[in-house]
């Protein structure tokens, strides 16, 4: 579209506020001022400041500013001694801040003292002594002047036709596509910024007869263990904190686990699933994977901190309340021989947040 | 320094100060005078508003300073080690070297702790100055012709800041912080056929995966704050170029600008003002703890805590995701459309963002504008403009309320699903009410611009008049008074005109013209503005003042 | 006296007589309320113990718990909750609960210590339970904060906050803040787990881990925590912070702005 004003549709301005300044010339402006009572006076004459008139008041404003520029290097100073004598790790009582660290509260305010002096030093400076008369400058449009604009345009058409870009179309275009094809390079090159996602998201570490093992103690959780109205996080059993990969199989295969009395379980594969009551649930939210853990034992419901998507473990950990798409995944579990919580095999579904592969 | 400059200059008897030489010097190779000549006695108007620009500018400087300095200390690594710095609480916990480093800045390194604080706060100020800042150009409509590209790049220093804040309170690798990083992993995951790809490219594998903090670390210090330099050179070369705005009065037109020189009064007030935000913010971080990290513990994708926020300004997409209900659809034989997560992170996030980047296009398409403005409008006087704006403020202020729905919950003994509730329905109705509210009154203040142009300022003194009726006295306003109150412009409603031309042949009208000409309706006919009064009626009122 | 009926057509006079009004109920209502029930016989003796708990209990809460301490549609089965769950929930006045709401809050106790001591009797022999913890059991001197901290951020952080500052469950519930709660209180809260609060059963959280947790509250969370960097605002987050920065932070950048950009005062007054 021209921003030029020239080719524009004239109905289109019709609708525009009148601008009689733009039109009329400076004469023309001086005759309408006398009859139109909302004309512009023009800039009222400049007013003095006290310290214009007052040397008085003139010198006092100077000895403000270099008050506070000597107090600004003051405060520096006791920068560099806060720096050099307060111990790093003292800590005083300041009301109402509280125990806070001395070091960290010296520097921060004489640092904060000594810059803000410096800046109303300046302003004051500027406020009381420099000159305040208001100055006018001259706006210019934006938009080259015609002559200017032809003139552009026409190198332009000079300089296109000379390089033969409109008439040579096999050189523009293989340009075209080979500036077009080159940053496939540099995509191609993101390839290796990661593995392929495979089905990495929908297995965890929990395997047929692995023993779920407390995070609090790390050892092996037995029924006993586990009261009505408790809650219990588990992970599996041979992953450590200092493994390699502890973060991305945790991200995954953490558990929660609660006890409820088996005549309160609503959904017949959760008590199908359950061992004498006790549930074991992915303790990763299905909405965007945060750790839901929020358990309220009286209700069975537990909360989402992140979303506060809402789960009811009484029910097959249905969605009650929130963003969460679908329930969290249960982990089927019984008691082995020596009578130790286990897992009877992986999730049955893809923990976490839904994607695109997951099936639904 | 020997002068060598060939300029006739040298050849004066008089020796030229140093600093002048040195001048001269640098003229004779950039051409500083030329560039001088029209930037040093440059002209700003001083109003309080203008400089909230200047507030984001100076905390942008002041983040890159203390940046700069905790780079050195900081190391953007995943690997996991065992605590055992000078903070108890921590001693012999395994945490990550990112972790570590920052508690190391925290409690090893003197004044690191200060410097870590400023740069948070810094950030914090930053957007919000941002906001402000735009909120500012908004309401008084400084985006107009020339601006509009300005606005846009201001929009995108908004956008980046986002980002690079986003990527920057991740780097600690704290509990909290990683939380939040994880649901940005679960967003990615949302998106449909290349989600898991992109969330595997982007971490290196699986979620948290080793390589996440070096990668948002150059994100941080290196791609994002240099498209950010590149575009605030860009937006200060433009403020330059076109000139501030100013607000009407005596002296003040479209054609000129009316204020102090830069050299020396906006030298001395710009530059005093940096020193100024810069010792506020020190002072701030004196006082105020930001992000104790050593509180948070190190990030475990199987811990979380409540209070699971991000940084105020991704607080708009937070309430989005929390008031969000839960669907899910299989599309496409078994896959998995996260729409619970799609729409508000995809959609409407970028739909809350677009709405006030684009709003002056939309708003030049209805006028048909094609003029240069300089003069601001008081909010006032664009009641529709300012609706949008007020309701688009509370727009995004529900969706906050909704990204802290549990400490609102807490705070004000309410239950968090009633407070997720409200911001569900508070999407769809608080703008709507705050639109049709703040045009209302926008209007009304017309209306008494309107009356103490006509009718004179309000005194308070009551005269009795001689048969027994009280008045007040109103004090004509003077000449100064009325431009002011009457300078700004008045569009007339965009007529579509007759269907049919003069020879009766039908006019094609678009859709689009259609729209345009009931927007214009809305914008500028009777319920969308008081009709400014004119000299005439001012004249006819104030000839027959004598008798009431 | 004239001064007074002159001045008593003054616009703030009613708000005077209505504060003046406030404060007195109040007063009146705080010094009648809650003490009345509190009267107690200090002369029990431990044998005793439980005779005197069941009256007490007949009294003060088997409206609600039954009055076996069976339960009722109003209140929870009490048999086999222990003496520390009656310690727990009187100690920290959440019992008797004051109205119907989504949880009983915590208040001003209604029972003296004796007179716990003989509720928690009662309430012991109706069924085995934990029985109240000794100051050897939760005193945290000695305790592991690093360890006391890893374990509160796994067990506790997503309900009561990184440091205990509480936060919000569904419904109107809500995880309180630890901060000013007693070393006994705490302990007795995971093990008994009161109202909402999951139980954290010494099986699966020993009580050397129960103490670990304590000292990191009272390391983190009390009147003595170090807050190095300032000011904590609450401790919630970036709520607070954001809060902060636009409100202090921004708002005295601007009212510094103002002063930048306001015009001097001039000479004579225009």
């Amino acid at each position: 579209m021209s921003e030029t004003g020239s080719h524009e549709n004239v109905s289109d301005d019709d609708n525009l506020p009148e601008r009689p300044d733009s039109q009329a010339d400076a004469q023309g402006a001086v005759e309408k001022k006398a009859d139109n009572p909302f004309a512009d006076p023009g800039l009222p004459p400049h007013e003095h400041r006290i310290q214009d008139i007052d040397e008085r008041a003139a010198k006092r404003s100077e000895r403000t500013v270099a008050l506070m520029f000597a107090l600004s290097m003051l405060a520096t100073i006791g920068f560099i001694a806060s720096y050099v004598a307060i111990d790093i790790d003292e800590i005083i009582y300041v009301w109402p801040l509280g125990h806070i660290s001395a070091l960290n509260f010296a520097l921060g305010l004489t640092l904060g003292v000594a810059l803000f002096l410096i800046g109303a030093g300046a302003v004051h400076w500027a406020r009381t002594l420099m000159s305040d008369v208001e100055m006018v400058d001259e706006r210019h449009q934006v938009a080259a002047e015609p002559v200017v604009e032809e003139k552009v345009k026409a190198d332009f058409l000079q300089g296109a036709k000379e390089s033969g870009f409109g008439r040579r179309k096999l050189i523009r275009n293989t340009m075209f596509g080979a500036v077009a094809l080159v940053p496939l390079s540099g995509v191609v090159l993101l390839r290796d910024t990661g593995p392929m996602p495979g089905d990495k998201l929908a297995k965890t570490l929990w395997r047929k007869g692995k023993l779920l093992v407390n995070e609090n103690t790390n050892q092996p959780l037995r029924p006993e263990d586990i009261a009505v109205g408790s809650l219990t996080f588990a992970r599996p059993e041979g992953l450590e904190h200092d493994d390699e990969n502890f973060n991305n199989e945790i991200a995954k295969a953490a558990l929660m686990i609660v006890r409820l009395e088996p005549g309160d379980i609503k959904d017949k594969k959760e008590l199908d699933w359950s061992h004498e009551g006790i549930v074991a649930y992915s303790k990763i939210c299905t909405h965007v994977g945060c750790p839901v853990s929020l358990y309220e034992q009286q209700t069975h419901h537990v909360l989402c901190p992140c979303h506060q998507s809402t789960f009811d473990l009484a029910d097959g950990a249905r969605v009650l309340f929130g963003p969460a798409g679908h329930p969290l995944p249960q982990l089927k579990i019984s008691v082995n021989k020596e009578g130790y919580l286990q897992a009877l095999g992986d999730f049955e579904e893809p923990v976490g947040p839904a994607y695109w592969e997951r099936p639904r | 320094m020997s002068t060598t400059t060939d300029t006739p200059a040298s050849d004066s008897k008089r020796k030229a100060p140093a600093g002048e030489r040195v001048a001269d010097w640098a003229d004779g190779r950039l051409g500083i005078y030329s560039l001088a000549k029209a930037n040093m006695r440059k002209i700003f108007p001083d109003h309080w508003s203008f400089m909230l620009g200047e507030v984001a500018l100076y905390s942008f400087i002041i983040i890159i300073l203390t940046g700069v300095y905790l780079t050195m200390f900081f190391h953007p690594s995943m690997n996991e080690v065992e605590y055992h710095g000078s903070y108890v609480p921590m001693q012999g916990v395994q945490m990550s070297e990112a972790y570590k480093s920052t508690l190391d800045i925290s409690f090893d390194v003197r004044g690191g702790l200060l410097v870590r604080q400023i740069h948070h706060w810094a950030a914090l100020i930053f957007l919000a100055a941002m906001l402000v800042h735009m909120m500012r150009v908004f309401f008084t409509g400084a985006f107009r012709k020339p601006r509009e590209v300005n606005w846009v790049f201001g929009f995108l220093l908004l956008l980046l800041g986002m980002f690079t804040g986003l990527t920057g309170y991740s780097l600690p690798d704290d509990l909290l912080s990683g939380t939040g990083v994880r649901f940005m992993d679960g967003a990615i995951l949302s998106m449909p056929i290349v989600g898991t790809y992109v969330s595997m490219f982007l971490f290196g594998g699986e979620f948290p995966g080793h390589d996440m903090v070096a990668r948002f670390y150059s994100f941080h210090v290196l791609l994002l704050p240099g498209l950010m330099l590149g575009l605030l050179a860009a937006h200060l070369i433009l403020v330059f170029y076109h000139k501030h705005t100013q607000f009407a009065g005596p002296g003040r037109t479209n054609k000129n600008v009316v204020g102090m020189p830069l050299l020396p009064v906006y030298m001395a007030k710009a530059g005093g003002f940096f020193f100024l935000v810069f010792g506020v913010i020190a002072a701030i971080s004196a006082l105020f703890t930001v992000n104790p990290i050593w509180n948070l513990g190190p990030y475990r994708p199987e811990e979380v805590s409540t209070n699971a926020q991000p940084d105020w300004y991704m607080g708009f997409p937070e309430g989005l995701v929390r008031a969000m209900p839960g669907w899910e659809v299989s599309v496409w034989g078994g896959h998995t459309l996260v729409l619970g997560v799609m729409i508000p992170v995809m959609i409407l996030m970028p739909l809350v963002l677009a709405a006030i980047a684009l709003y002056p296009f939309i708003e030049a398409w209805v006028t048909g504008d094609k003029r240069e403005h300089h003069i601001a409008d008081r909010p006032r006087n664009a009641p529709t403009r300012t609706g949008f704006g007020a309701a688009w403020i509370s727009w995004y202020f529900v969706l906050l309320i909704g990204g802290g729905n549990d400490l609102w919950a807490t705070h004000f003994h309410l239950s968090i699903n009633a407070v997720t509730w409200f911001v569900r329905i508070g999407f769809f109705v608080v703008p709507v009410l705050v639109f049709v509210a703040t045009r209302r009154i926008c209007l009304g203040l017309q209306r008494r611009d309107r009356e103490k142009v006509l009718h004179g300022r309000e005194t308070g003194t009551i005269k009795r008049l001689p048969h027994g009726e009280f008045i007040e006295v109103h004090e004509p306003l003077d000449q100064e008074q009325l431009h002011t109150l009457t300078a700004h412009d008045q569009y007339e409603p965009v007529e579509i005109g007759p269907e049919t031309d003069e020879n009766g042949v039908e006019r094609k009208v678009t859709r689009g013209q259609k729209l345009r000409s009931r927007l214009s309706k809305g914008y500028f006919g009777d319920s969308g503005q008081i009709p400014k009064p004119s000299a005439e009626e001012y004249k006819e009122l104030t000839s027959g003042h004598g008798h009431h | 006296m004239k001064k007074l009926s002159a001045r008593r057509r003054h616009p703030l006079a009613a708000l005077v007589v209505l504060l003046f009004a406030l404060a007195a109920t109040g007063g009146l209502y705080t010094a009648f309320a809650p003490a009345g029930e509190a009267k107690a016989d200090q002369e029990s003796s431990q044998s005793l113990a439980i005779e005197e708990g069941k009256k007490l209990y007949a009294t003060g809460c088997s409206s609600c718990h039954g009055t076996g301490g069976q339960g009722t549609s109003d209140g929870p089965s009490l048999v086999g909750v222990g003496a520390a769950a009656v310690d727990f929930q009187v100690g920290t006045g959440r019992m008797p609960a004051q109205q119907p709401g989504a949880q009983a809050p915590k208040k001003k106790r209604v029972y003296n210590d004796d007179e716990i001591k003989q509720l928690a009797a009662y309430v012991a022999s109706l069924g085995a339970g934990p029985a109240t913890p000794g100051k050897d059991q939760y005193d945290p001197s000695g305790a592991d904060v690093a360890k006391g901290g890893e374990l509160f951020r796994n067990n506790c952080a997503q309900c009561h906050n990184f440091t205990g500052e509480g936060g919000a469950l569904t419904h109107g519930k809500f995880a309180p803040d630890l901060g000013d709660v007693s070393d006994k209180h705490i302990y007795e809260a995971m093990l008994t787990g009161p109202q909402n609060m999951p139980s954290f059963t010494d099986g699966a959280l020993p009580p050397k881990a129960k103490k670990d947790i304590v000292a990191y509250l009272k390391t983190v969370n009390s009147d003595k925590s170090e807050s190095p960097g300032g000011f904590k605002l609450g401790g919630f987050g970036p709520v607070s912070e954001g809060l902060f920065a636009w409100v202090f932070g921004l708002g005295a950048l601007i009212a510094v702005a103002v002063w930048v950009a306001a015009r001097t005062a001039k000479a004579k007054k225009s």
